[in-house]
């Protein structure tokens, strides 16, 4: 579904990702974990196509097509979605009129109608008991006064609205309590299918319970320096990440 | 983010304008220029009775005396007012009685416009007077109305059939000394719509004027007159569009509303007056002086406005809060792009008891364009318990243009209370990604999040309005964001 070559790029002239290389499957789970400003989320911007970040080299192709050609909402339309990190607040637009343009744009690329208001509601209705989001969130300007934690959640209900192909998930466990942890881990679980993929960037194993990955790979200094199972987490838990840096520097 | 704010400005270009088309219809013109001459040709065309000369006479008379304001935060070239056609109708029966008696190409071109002139095809609920250059060609719904008593005509109808009431109020809220613009258009104002609502009537449709300008190198000048007496209420809407031209055009109206005792009017407009090309050539001045007055007790007067076209735009709606608890709103959203300048705002005066007022500003601007709200809340001696709030919120697109905010506050009365608000905010890259990011394109985006920023004021339309101010905010900043 997705292969990263070779990947480098660069936020203001400084080098950022110091070629990445990643493949994910259909029907996989990979985590990336790695310190604070080792780029992980920079790597969740090129793949989104954020213009602050160049791609000086390397390439990228999603379901065979060249992603770094694409523009972001083609990017979006054809299945790829981020959960971020710092999700913004959007004044006045409320969340039913953001997600109807959203779900539209996404069926008209796919040569759909646009839905009908009553199918348009029920589908929020159907989603909404899925993540578990209040009604009253919904109701509201999209982020608009929501705390960290419900920023978070409104992220899962519109991946559950939008039913992505490749969902990227950046640090979404972030912020949220113990209980709203599971609802999303959850609700992110129920969307898995075999014909689509995430990306869970996070630093904790306590999402990695819930949500289990095939893969987990350690992002440091731009470059994936070390790509193991499950129990990869685990034993960074324990151990932290200095013997990746010692490693990376011996 | 260097490179990226200098793409968005240099794709501000400015979409086509969709109102910019010609009609091809027979013009009847006097020649250009400004004298005593002048306006007895006019009063004359208008067949007028001769207090209307004297009215116009004394008008031009000041106006002369005048000069042209100079505080505004815009620049305006030299206007020779000698080179302007004050007086341009098309060619058809002044009044026509059928719709068969109206020119089809006028026809057409209101059913262009989305203004059918035919009462089957009318949005039902929307009374329309439809003036083009200086006469109104049709008014639509007046038998149902007058089945009320309710008067919805022309301006010049009105000064023939109805003369006491005309005399009795026009110029009562806006005097023809009142200001340089409101002087000349007492002087040569051909034609607007007139509104009277009888006492105790809701009044069961919306009523509309659309404005359009069609002749070349002539100015318009209309006057609107509403009176809604006591325990009355109208909601009133106004909008307006003009051909693309490479010359200015000059717009100078004046609006005048009285509201009695438990009156409530709510005014509307809806301004899309030709804004001028991307580089600032042509496009209309629009210089407009619209006041009410909320002359009884517990009356209401709501102004708002969505104001995307004209070259340069100079209009303070204002309410003179008279009557004991009255009431005065003015909700803004006032764009600018390209080279377009707008000086806009309100001023609410408080005269009477437990006055209130509330004015909600959102200026956008874009491209090299200067935005500016200029607001004056007066509360007088006698005012007691006078309230006020205000909100100017500024949007800037890309740091070529500008937005300025100038309110003024004059409190003669201890007891009240003035509340200003005021925000400057840039549209931002992470809110146009994270919707990119969701699906929408940038030009979408753009116009979600201007709506949204603007909502407070849109909700304050009328529904038929909002639909459609909603996609001209997003058309007229089509392209300033890349
Ligand atoms: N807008 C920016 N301007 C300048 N530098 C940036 C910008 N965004 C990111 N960087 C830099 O790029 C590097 C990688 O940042 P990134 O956000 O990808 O890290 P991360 O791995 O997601 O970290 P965290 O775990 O803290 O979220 C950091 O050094 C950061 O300071
Ligand atoms: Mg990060």
């Amino acid at each position: 579904m997705l292969v990263i070559k070779d990947l480098h790029a660069k936020i203001n002239d400084k080098e950022i990702l110091k070629g990445i290389n990643l493949e994910v499957k259909a029907g996989e789970v990979h985590a990336i974990m790695g310190p604070n400003g080792s780029g992980k989320s920079t790597l969740a911007s090129v793949l989104t196509g954020r213009e602050l970040v160049e791609v000086t080299q390397g390439a990228i192709t999603f379901n065979g097509k060249d992603l770094l050609e694409m523009a972001p909402e083609i990017r979006a339309r054809e299945g790829i979605f981020l959960s971020f990190q710092y999700p913004v607040e959007i004044p006045g637009v409320s969340m039913v009129n953001f997600m109807k343009a959203a779900v539209n744009e996404h069926r008209k690329y796919r040569g759909l109608e646009p839905l009908t208001a009553s199918d348009f509601l029920k589908l929020m209705r159907e989603r909404k008991e899925l993540v578990e989001i209040d009604s009253a969130l919904t109701n509201r300007s999209v982020n608009e006064g929501f705390s960290g934690g419900e920023k978070k959640k409104n992220e899962i209900f519109q991946m559950a609205m939008l039913e992505p192909k490749l969902a990227i998930l950046d640090e979404t466990d972030s912020g949220l309590d113990i209980d709203a942890l599971r609802v999303v881990a959850n609700g992110v679980n129920k969307l898995k299918r075999p014909d689509n993929a995430v990306i869970v960037i996070t630093h904790y194993q306590r999402l990695l319970d819930y949500i289990v990955p095939d893969y987990v790979h350690i992002l440091y200094n731009g470059r994936i320096v070390k790509s193991a199972g499950k129990e990869l987490a685990l034993e960074l838990e324990e151990k932290g990440y200095d013997w990746i840096k010692n490693g990376e520097n011996a | 983010m260097v490179e990226e704010q200098d793409k968005i400005l240099e794709e501000v270009t400015g979409s086509e304008y969709k109102y910019g088309f010609v009609t091809n219809i027979e013009t009847e013109t006097i020649p250009k220029g400004l004298n005593e001459d002048v306006i007895r040709m006019i009063w004359e065309k208008k067949g007028e009775p001769d207090w209307m000369l004297e009215f116009r006479l004394k008008a031009y008379r000041h106006w002369q005396t005048m000069e042209m304001p100079q505080w505004a935060h815009l620049q305006i070239p030299e206007i020779d007012y000698q080179d302007i056609i004050y007086y341009a109708a098309p060619r058809q029966k002044a009044s026509p009685a059928s719709l068969d008696e109206i020119d089809p190409e006028i026809k057409a071109t209101f059913d262009k416009l989305g203004i059918p002139l035919d009462e089957q095809k009318v949005l039902s609920g929307v009374a329309v007077d439809a003036v083009m250059d200086s006469t109104s060609v049709k008014t639509t719904f007046r038998e149902t109305l007058a089945e009320q008593g309710i008067i919805f005509c022309s301006m010049s109808e009105a000064i023939r059939e109805h003369p006491d009431l005309v005399r009795k109020y026009l110029a009562s809220v806006v005097p023809v000394t009142d200001n340089y613009f409101a002087a000349l258009n007492s002087a040569v104002f051909s034609d607007g719509s007139f509104c009277y609502i009888p006492k105790g009537v809701r009044c069961p449709m919306e009523l509309s004027t659309y404005f359009r300008i069609n002749a070349s190198n002539t100015g318009q000048f209309e006057r609107t007159l509403i009176v809604a007496d006591d325990d009355s209420y109208v909601s009133y809407l106004e909008g307006c569009t003009a051909p693309m031209r490479d010359e200015n055009q000059l717009h100078a109206a004046v609006v005048e509303i009285v509201a009695l005792e438990n009156a409530e009017v709510k005014y509307s407009t809806v301004q899309n007056w030709y804004p001028g090309d991307k580089d600032g050539k042509g496009g209309i001045y629009n210089f407009v002086t619209k006041r009410g007055i909320c002359q009884g007790k517990n009356s209401k007067i709501s102004w708002t406005q969505v104001e995307t076209g004209s070259a340069i735009t100079w209009k303070y709606p204002s309410c003179i809060l008279l009557g004991d608890n009255s009431y005065g709103e003015f909700y803004s959203v006032a764009v600018t792009n390209n080279r377009q300048q707008a000086d806009t705002g309100t001023k609410m005066i408080h005269i009477g008891k437990n006055t209130r007022s509330r004015i909600v500003s959102k200026g956008i601007s874009a491209g090299f364009s200067n935005n500016s709200y200029r607001g004056l809340v007066k509360v007088l001696k006698g005012a007691e318990n006078a309230r006020n709030f205000s909100q100017c919120d500024s949007l800037l697109l890309g740091d070529k243009c500008g937005a300025h905010t100038f309110p003024y506050l004059e409190v003669d009365n201890p007891t009240a209370i003035v509340e200003h608000e005021a925000t400057t905010s840039k549209i931002g890259e992470d809110q146009i990604f994270y919707c990119n990011q969701r699906g929408l394109s940038t030009e979408d985006a753009v116009g979600l999040i201007i709506n949204g920023y603007a909502k407070e004021v849109l909700n304050k339309l009328p529904m038929e309005f909002a639909v459609e101010a909603q996609k001209l905010l997003q058309i007229s900043l089509e392209g300033s964001v890349g």
